[in-house]
């Protein structure tokens, strides 16, 4: 079930890069003050996979090759592909179906496994987390379903021929990682600044292909979802203490503070 | 009794504290095993066995260090195979995140990430994890069997029960086919002097600092009162500092007993990992900034001008 190895050199690299679009992270806060989620949102291409299409393009500049997004959304995640393909992505996949509202993360990597393999990609690139997710557990589902290593947490990604090499994030530093392609790779949003659409490439944009793509075309079943939320409670809130405007006397009340708390 | 794992987690073979809290954990939910791979695995048994697990399986193949999360996602496979537990508990942590998911994937068991805490309920696992970006805390209910959960750092306190486990080898034969993504190289940029995990004092910076060229400034106060920097991952993202000073979600889960964050708006992204803190003060020019309203005293000023005069104000009054 792996991907085939190309048998060509990187002169063409074949990049997958998956994309998603949230909640704009910029825009108001998420619920209606009756704890409602607020249906008129602003939604974007999450900024961590803008950050995912910088680097598949940068190294498809180096080397030459293909840049696909693909995505699972509602029909109107076709604007979040659009957006990819006006920074200069070729196409897009959209796998949109009325079964996959509140898909999980299982169901989610099947489903953009399915569509992934035909594409037999030498790369699949992911942000390491989704802005309004955040479970980080996509990536490492798909490589497994894929078949392909996962080289994870980049903030650099090299080619070399068949070698891929990423700077893989620690704590402390970070850790030289390789693999052969085809391979799976998450990179952080830090990896590179991503570029602003041209008003040529919006143009050009409008004409690239986006291919919509339905759960019974991919072959898979929804099965049952592997969590259940049961219910929702309020976050057990801190509570506010003090706001004070500095008039003079704000170092001494962090002193005092700071007194309280016996750091002083 | 529900068999509960704990996947404990070595980095160049020393045990991360984030296995002993969820040993610390896991005690209550049912009978303990504990998975501990790569060299130096056998001496961390040890120690979680002090920690409450009745059997830890150990395999020092240098592949578990060596190869990212496939020799593992082997190893827990073929013992999931034998043993068939209810419940596996990884730390939310990179390492792990990458073996979890891998690993669900391959027993096509669905994973709950990001858990605060988890409780056995109605014969399966019930875990909180935050949602609506953490206005709300799910109960979320893992449907298959095994319950895999991921839980966040510093969420449990660890402490000794006092037992010896018994230390059973692990049998796993890691394929080549297993050891593709390899570390070929470490490299440890500047060391902090006062590590941010342990900090009593975290001051932390985000984007209202203006610049990289002013985060001396928290330096210089992190000096005075004897604590450690810490960022927001908007500053990081943007180069000004190195990953290792974030604090948050995607960074380190800090819980000091003072904890200043200076220009810091409070996301929910930031805000995970430090909201367990014992006093939270905030300095930030917007007086509707999320943090202000978790803050136990928020001052609505000029952020380069309060940190220095505080920083004065601290080392007059330490002498």
């Amino acid at each position: 079930m792996t991907l085939s190895r190309r048998s060509d050199n990187d002169l063409h690299v074949k990049i997958v890069v998956t994309v998603k679009q949230v909640p704009d992270p910029n825009s108001a806060t998420l619920l209606e003050p009756d704890h409602t989620l607020a249906r008129d949102r602003e939604v974007v291409l999450d900024p961590g996979d803008e950050c995912g299409i910088e680097e598949g393009l940068q190294l498809k500049e180096a080397h030459g090759g293909e840049v696909i997004l693909v995505s699972m959304g509602p029909e109107r995640a076709k604007d979040a592909i659009r957006k990819g393909l006006s920074m200069g992505a070729d196409r897009g996949v959209l796998i949109s179906d009325a079964q996959l509202s509140g898909a999980d993360a299982l169901l989610t990597a099947r489903v953009l496994a399915a569509a992934i393999k035909p594409e037999k990609p030498d790369l699949v690139i992911c942000a390491t987390e989704s802005y309004d997710g955040s479970t980080g557990m996509v990536p490492p589902m798909l490589a497994e379903l894929l078949g392909v290593p996962q080289l994870t947490i980049a903030k650099k990604v090299e080619v070399d021929g068949s070698t891929v090499r990423i700077h893989r994030q620690t704590a402390d530093g970070y850790q030289v990682v390789e693999a052969s392609t085809p391979v799976l790779i998450t990179v952080t949003a830090g990896i590179a600044e991503p570029r602003y659409a041209s008003l040529k490439g919006i143009m050009a944009a409008r004409s690239k292909e986006i291919k919509q793509v339905g759960l019974a075309e991919l072959g898979v079943e929804r099965g049952e979802p592997g969590e259940t939320i049961e219910g929702l409670a309020d976050a057990e809130a801190r509570k506010a203490g003090a706001i004070v405007q500095d008039d003079g006397t704000a170092v001494d009340r962090i002193l005092q503070v700071l007194a309280e708390a016996k750091v002083v | 009794m529900a068999k509960v794992w704990v996947y404990a987690e070595l980095h160049g073979g020393k045990l991360q504290t984030t296995a002993l809290e969820l040993m610390a954990k896991a005690r209550g939910l049912g009978d303990v095993e504990a998975i501990v791979l790569g060299v130096g695995a056998k001496a961390a048994a040890v120690v979680l066995g002090k920690h409450g697990a009745k059997v830890v399986h150990v395999n020092e193949d240098k592949a578990f260090d060596d190869f990212i999360a496939e020799p593992a996602a082997d190893a827990l496979a073929a013992l999931h195979e034998q043993q068939q537990p209810d419940l596996i508990l990884f730390a939310f942590t990179p390492d792990s995140r990458d073996i979890a998911g891998r690993l669900a994937a391959r027993l096509g068991k669905g994973v709950i990430s990001n858990a605060g805490d988890a409780a056995a309920a109605d014969g399966g696992f019930v875990a909180k994890v935050p949602y609506f970006g953490g206005a709300k805390m799910a109960s979320m209910r893992a449907n298959g069997k095994p319950a895999i959960v991921l839980v966040r750092p510093k969420s449990f306190e660890p402490s000794e029960a006092g037992g010896t486990a018994e230390i059973k080898e692990l049998a796993v034969s890691i394929g080549d086919g297993s050891k593709r993504a390899k570390i070929v190289e470490r490299v440890a940029e500047a060391s902090e002097k006062v590590k941010l995990e342990d900090a009593k004092v975290v001051i932390s910076g985000g984007r209202g600092m203006g610049g990289p060229d002013n985060f001396p400034l928290l330096e210089a106060l992190a000096n005075a009162l004897g604590g450690a920097v810490g960022a927001s991952r908007a500053v990081v993202d943007a180069g000004w500092v190195p990953y290792s000073m974030q604090v948050g979600q995607t960074g380190k889960s800090v819980r000091p007993g003072v904890y200043i964050a200076v220009g810091i708006s409070g996301a929910m992204q930031h805000t995970v990992g430090m909201k367990a803190s014992k006093v939270i003060i905030a300095i930030n020019k917007d007086a509707e900034a999320p943090i202000m309203k978790m803050a136990d005293l928020g001052v609505v000023g000029d952020a380069l001008k309060i940190v220095p005069a505080l920083t004065a104000a601290v080392k007059a009054k330490k002498g």
